[in-house]
């Protein structure tokens, strides 16, 4: 069974990153320091228990293992996320991907295009389809699942 | 012949289109020198025509270039005969061919197969497909400690009397150059029919079939400062009559009725529909200027640039080397102690080092090394001192930001 705080407390981590790490990101200029606050998003999120990492939630397609839990909740229809990955650049960019989305309704995902704010951080130049990225997958799960 | 890089390197336009890129996938597909382009442009500009079958004076000239490129490719490898060159679109189809041929006339029930750890999923794969169902078992020879092809694990296997022996010539993920010569010696010695998978390896040194006495060898035009789309498979003649094909169709064929057909003679027996023609002159172009290079000084640059590279590795913490500096054909696969091989690969490729992070279609390999993969830095003889340095300096910076 997962355990269904693990949305809540997953929301709550989200979004703090939304309100304080995402405009810290928008100041820094040089790339080693974006990386340096990516590769630590990761920290902050709540740690997967063995059966969220079942095979059953592994996105196909990634190099690295990447898990994606969904819940929708019946009575808002709003779908929540909870992430997990073995490799920390993979991990960031999922956790910025779903900061901006969690939470959201179908209609509202719809007219959401949050791979846009990598472009603008300069952190994925272009979301290709190769398996060394595993973000393509991870999004495309994610637009398949709502 | 003295080994003139900067002259070398002059002569891939790819460098003059990317200044601020490193380069150090070669093991992926290498890049090619302008006389590739000059001969694949020649043919389409002025020679293009279907070869073989048509009745005109230029489908002659285009199959007069085509057949010359296999001459070629049957002269650099020491064939006994053109007719001994197959084209296939690469080493992985060519694995396909040789794999289901093999079945029926060669492989039945029962009959093993003998392969290696640091087989290349080309080299397995086609197997789990086309003759695993059918009751060939596989054997598998392990790795020694130091991550190479174990020799006396592989004298004990050849006494299951495997019927055929397939081994790369280099490992694709860890550039181990295997002991092909005992290989195919002891192989031939037990009875095996010996399979070499080349892809890696062709370009590291020449081979002459006939010396070593193999019986079949693969290769790829692009891992061969050729074009992609194009491969060789080069077999005996007696053991490229039993194989049956496993495309049919265009040039294949001898005779087609609706209830039989009869096939043409070797090569074309196995070169079903319209071949690769700008490919494979393209190959015929990319091995004629790989002989009027200095092999053997590219080999020594090629050596001198992992040593480099190995030293300075050294000196940055935490980096564990999965391959050896020696007997190695330029290949090095590296990990950051505790780190996922994608964020090292991430944090070069944003430094401009372009490299492969995974499992190398070699996925057993890393199961064998209990590894989640590596990060695969392979060289070529048009990289420079200066670049390892850059390369390493990046590293380090990389592995900076991965270990604070």
């Amino acid at each position: 069974m997962i355990r269904p705080d693990i949305f809540t407390e997953t929301a709550a981590a989200l979004k703090n990153i939304y309100d304080t790490q995402l405009p810290e990101l928008r100041q820094l200029k040089d790339w080693q320091s974006r990386y340096r606050i990516l590769m630590t998003l990761g920290k902050a999120l709540p740690v997967f228990d063995s059966d969220g990492h079942r095979d059953e939630f592994l996105v196909q397609g990634c190099e690295s293992k990447a898990w994606l839990l969904h819940y929708q909740d019946p009575v808002t229809t709003q779908h929540f996320w909870a992430f997990d990955s073995d490799a920390r650049i993979v991990k960031g960019l999922i956790i910025l991907i779903l900061a901006q989305v969690n939470g959201l309704t179908a209609e509202e995902f719809a007219r959401a295009s949050p791979e846009l704010l990598l472009n603008e951080l300069q952190l994925q130049q272009n979301i290709s389809p190769s398996r060394s990225n595993g973000l393509l997958a991870v999004l495309t799960k994610i637009k398949n699942v709502i | 012949m003295n080994f003139d890089l900067p002259a070398l390197r002059q002569q891939f336009p790819f460098f003059t289109a990317h200044p601020d890129w490193i380069y150090l996938d070669n093991a992926a597909t290498l890049h090619k020198p302008q006389a590739v382009f000059d001969a694949m442009n020649q043919f389409y500009c002025a020679q293009n025509s279907n070869v073989h079958r048509s009745a005109h004076g230029l489908s002659q000239q285009a199959t007069a270039a085509f057949e010359a490129a296999r001459t070629i490719v049957a002269q650099f490898l020491n064939a006994r005969s053109s007719h001994e060159i197959i084209w296939t679109s690469g080493t992985t189809a060519g694995f396909n061919q040789l794999v289901f041929g093999l079945m029926g006339p060669v492989l039945q029930s029962g009959d093993r197969v003998l392969i290696s750890t640091m087989e290349h999923h080309a080299n397995i794969v086609p197997w789990h497909i086309h003759a695993l169902p059918f009751g060939v078992e596989l054997d598998v020879v392990p790795l020694t400690a130091d991550h190479r092809f174990d020799l006396s694990a592989f004298a004990e296997l050849l006494k299951l009397k495997p019927k055929v022996v397939s081994i790369s010539h280099v490992s694709n993920a860890l550039g181990h150059i295997q002991p092909i010569a005992d290989i195919a010696r002891l192989a031939k010695a037990a009875g095996a029919i010996v399979v070499l998978d080349g892809a890696q390896g062709i370009v590291w040194e020449k081979v002459d079939v006939q010396a070593l006495d193999l019986d079949f060898y693969l290769f790829s035009g692009h891992k061969l400062y050729g074009p992609t789309g194009i491969g060789v498979l080069y077999g005996k003649t007696e053991y490229l009559e039993l194989l049956r094909p496993l495309l049919g169709g265009g040039e294949m064929i001898k005779t087609v009725s609706f209830s039989q057909s009869s096939w043409n003679d070797l090569p074309y027996r196995l070169e079903a529909g319209t071949p690769n023609m700008a490919g494979a002159i393209g190959l015929g172009a990319a091995i004629l200027w790989l002989q009027q290079q200095d092999i053997a000084a590219m080999q020594h640059h090629k050596k001198a640039l992992v040593q480099r590279f190995y030293e300075g590795c050294r000196q940055i913490p935490g980096l564990e080397l999965l391959s050896g500096p020696t007997t190695n054909a330029g290949i090095v696969a590296l990990n950051l102690k505790n780190e996922h091989p994608a964020d090292l690969a991430t944090l070069l490729d944003q430094q401009k080092i372009a490299v492969r992070a995974g499992t190398h279609c070699a996925m057993p390999l890393f199961q064998a090394l209990n590894s989640k993969g590596s990060v695969r830095f392979s060289f070529a003889c048009y990289n420079s001192f200066d670049e390892i340095d850059r390369t390493l300096t990046a590293l380090a910076t990389a592995v900076e930001l991965l270990t604070e």
